[in-house]
């Protein structure tokens, strides 16, 4: 027993310090936000300090943070929604009525996951100037919709396949037709994995970093483009920075959190269990 | 799992057709199946179209079939081969990092230890921040030669600080990519070595194996597949870079941290040739498609069991 409990608090120790690592640079951004902007840059850097929120303040003041963050709101919301709304139908017949193609196209819709975005980035962009879609919120959401529209249908697929047959057989028996099947029978018993395949898509949105930055300027551009105009040399203010980073990622932060099991079965397409 | 018996298996279903109506998917497939058909077959033939062509957006008058130009102008050019060359420099390294340390901290992570969940929490939050923010925290906060945090801790120990994005360009960013796909490799490892049975680790705990072989005959074979799928999905991913590259180096100094994605964005946006970008655009595609054929292979096996 003894033996056991010192093994145990070595474990302890090695995890939280591997752990404390990995997070540092999260915790240091965090510190930062509460310091002032000379203490920010000073070195050696101060750990003891009187925190300040006024970087907190000058980023909810400046009207161009609350701008973006909205942008970064609707648009990943939006996208989630259209997504989901797009995919139910197809994962319930994918689910509920496989034929012999439903496996090939399953891996199509995968497949189309595997292209590089920068491969179709010409045309898309050229697409998006002729139309005026370009730094538009509508453009940025129909991107997103189409980027996440196979990892959606793939993960309610799996969902919808845990779905007791019967109780939609009994539905059917009673006289509900495919519409209400889906709205009140499906729909609330797989409530937990729409929820969770919604958060998945509302991550990758939040965090998308390759369409935002080219097909948006500051109309529509969400905080992933907001955030990389501070890497410009005047915008080296490190605590205003770390603030609206901390504000940046915080929500999707506990999104994750909440959403990691769930994570691995989008990533992966159930590969791994 | 069972649901390739559904449709064949109408005996279970009570007589009448109403339950076991043939229905038709089409109108239900046909939405999402035709806007991901617009969304990648269409966009990626104009892209292989633009690459046989004379296109620029600066200079009008050169228009017309290029035929294989571009590609010949683009495969001479030594920056596709430096860029190229970066592109899997950076893919092999991140894989290196994050597939090993990966391993490791899936294995420390499945041990009891007291607040564990709290700690694997941390382990894996650097996966939620976006590209942007953790390219900046990293280039300012700790790697800036100055007044970043490693080159405090540099001096603080007699060595003089490092110009990381001077002197190792592509290093700093494989660091930053890499801190930013460990936690994916750890959560599906992690995930992969929960699955693994207790009883076949009792069972050769009973062998007398001890921690070494148990980790080398035991777990590692059991997660081979679970690396294949890490090394497959974060590749497709890792081929096209852009963010960090963008925020920190913006591919320099000169050519060294410049990578497929970033060389093609330069072509396209701030030089405005489409024919070239597209070019460099049907290069970046054939490559990710070697590794998605894999991919789809390995998952392919599993969803036809």
């Amino acid at each position: 027993m003894q033996r056991k409990t010192r093994d145990k608090l070595i474990l302890t120790i090695v995890g939280w310090l591997a752990a404390f690592l990995i997070f540092f640079p999260i915790f240091w951004m965090v510190l930062t936000s509460f310091k002032t902007e000379i203490e920010a840059i000073k070195t050696p850097p101060d750990l003891f300090f009187t925190p300040t929120i006024e970087n907190y303040i000058t980023v909810r003041e400046r009207a161009d943070y609350v701008h973006f963050a909205l942008n970064s709101i609707v648009v990943s919301f939006a996208a989630t929604a259209l997504a989901i709304l797009i995919a139910v139908p197809a994962s319930y017949a994918m689910a509920f009525f496989p034929g012999k193609r439903t496996k090939d196209l399953l891996l199509w819709m995968l497949s189309t996951k595997m292209m590089p975005a920068v491969g179709v980035l010409v045309p898309i962009y050229l697409l998006f100037k002729n139309t005026g879609a370009i730094d538009t919120r509508w453009g940025l959401v129909v991107v997103y919709t189409l980027m996440n529209l196979p990892i959606v249908v793939w993960m309610l697929y799996t969902f919808f396949k845990e779905v007791p047959k019967d109780i939609l057989e009994a539905g059917r028996m009673d006289g509900a037709r495919p519409k209400q099947e889906v709205w009140l029978l499906l729909m609330p018993l797989s409530l937990p994995g729409i929820a969770s395949t919604a958060l998945l898509s509302i991550i990758l949105c939040w965090n998308e970093a390759f369409w935002s930055l080219n097909l948006t300027a500051s109309n529509a551009a969400p905080l992933t483009t907001f955030i990389a105009s501070f890497s410009a040399p005047e915008g080296l203010f490190w605590a205003k920075l770390s603030a609206a980073s901390t504000v940046a990622i915080a929500p999707i932060l506990v999104f994750g959190w909440m959403s990691q099991r769930q994570l691995v079965r989008g990533l992966t397409f159930g590969a791994v269990k | 799992m069972a649901s390739s018996t559904t449709v064949t298996a109408p005996a279970a279903a009570p007589a009448g057709g109403r339950s076991r109506r043939s229905v038709n998917t089409l109108p239900l497939l046909a939405p999402s199946v035709g806007l991901l058909f617009l969304w990648m077959i269409v966009p990626l033939a104009m892209t292989l179209w633009f690459s046989f062509q004379y296109y620029n957006l600066l200079n009008p008058m050169l228009s017309g079939f290029a035929g294989l130009d571009n590609y010949r102008y683009l495969l001479t050019d030594p920056s596709l081969w430096t860029a190229m060359l970066n592109t899997l420099y950076l893919v092999f390294w991140v894989l290196v990092i994050t597939v090993g340390l990966g391993t490791l901290l899936a294995v420390l992570f499945d041990q009891e230890f007291w607040g564990r969940g709290v700690a694997r929490l941390l382990a894996i939050a650097p996966f939620f921040v976006m590209p942007t923010v953790s390219a900046l925290i990293w280039k300012n906060m700790l790697m800036h030669p100055v007044n970043g945090l490693f080159a405090f801790v540099a001096r603080s120990l007699g060595f003089p600080p490092v110009d990381f994005f001077g002197n190792l360009p592509l290093t700093s960013v494989i660091i930053i990519v890499a801190w930013q796909w460990l936690p994916f490799a750890l959560l599906i490892l992690l995930t992969a070595i929960q699955s693994l049975d207790n009883e076949q680790k009792e069972a050769a705990r009973m062998d007398g194996a001890g921690p070494f072989a148990m980790f080398f005959f035991i777990i590692l074979p059991h997660l081979a597949r679970a690396i294949s799928v890490v090394i497959m999905i974060e590749t497709i991913f890792l081929l096209s870079v852009f963010a960090e590259i963008l925020v920190t180096t913006s591919g320099g100094p000169g050519l060294a941290s410049t990578n497929l994605a970033f060389l093609v964005y330069q072509r396209a946006l701030l030089e405005f040739d489409v024919g070239m970008a597209s070019a460099g655009g049907m290069i970046a595609v054939v490559l990710a498609n070697i590794v998605a054929a894999f991919l789809v292979r390995a998952i392919a096996k599993n969803v036809a069991e």
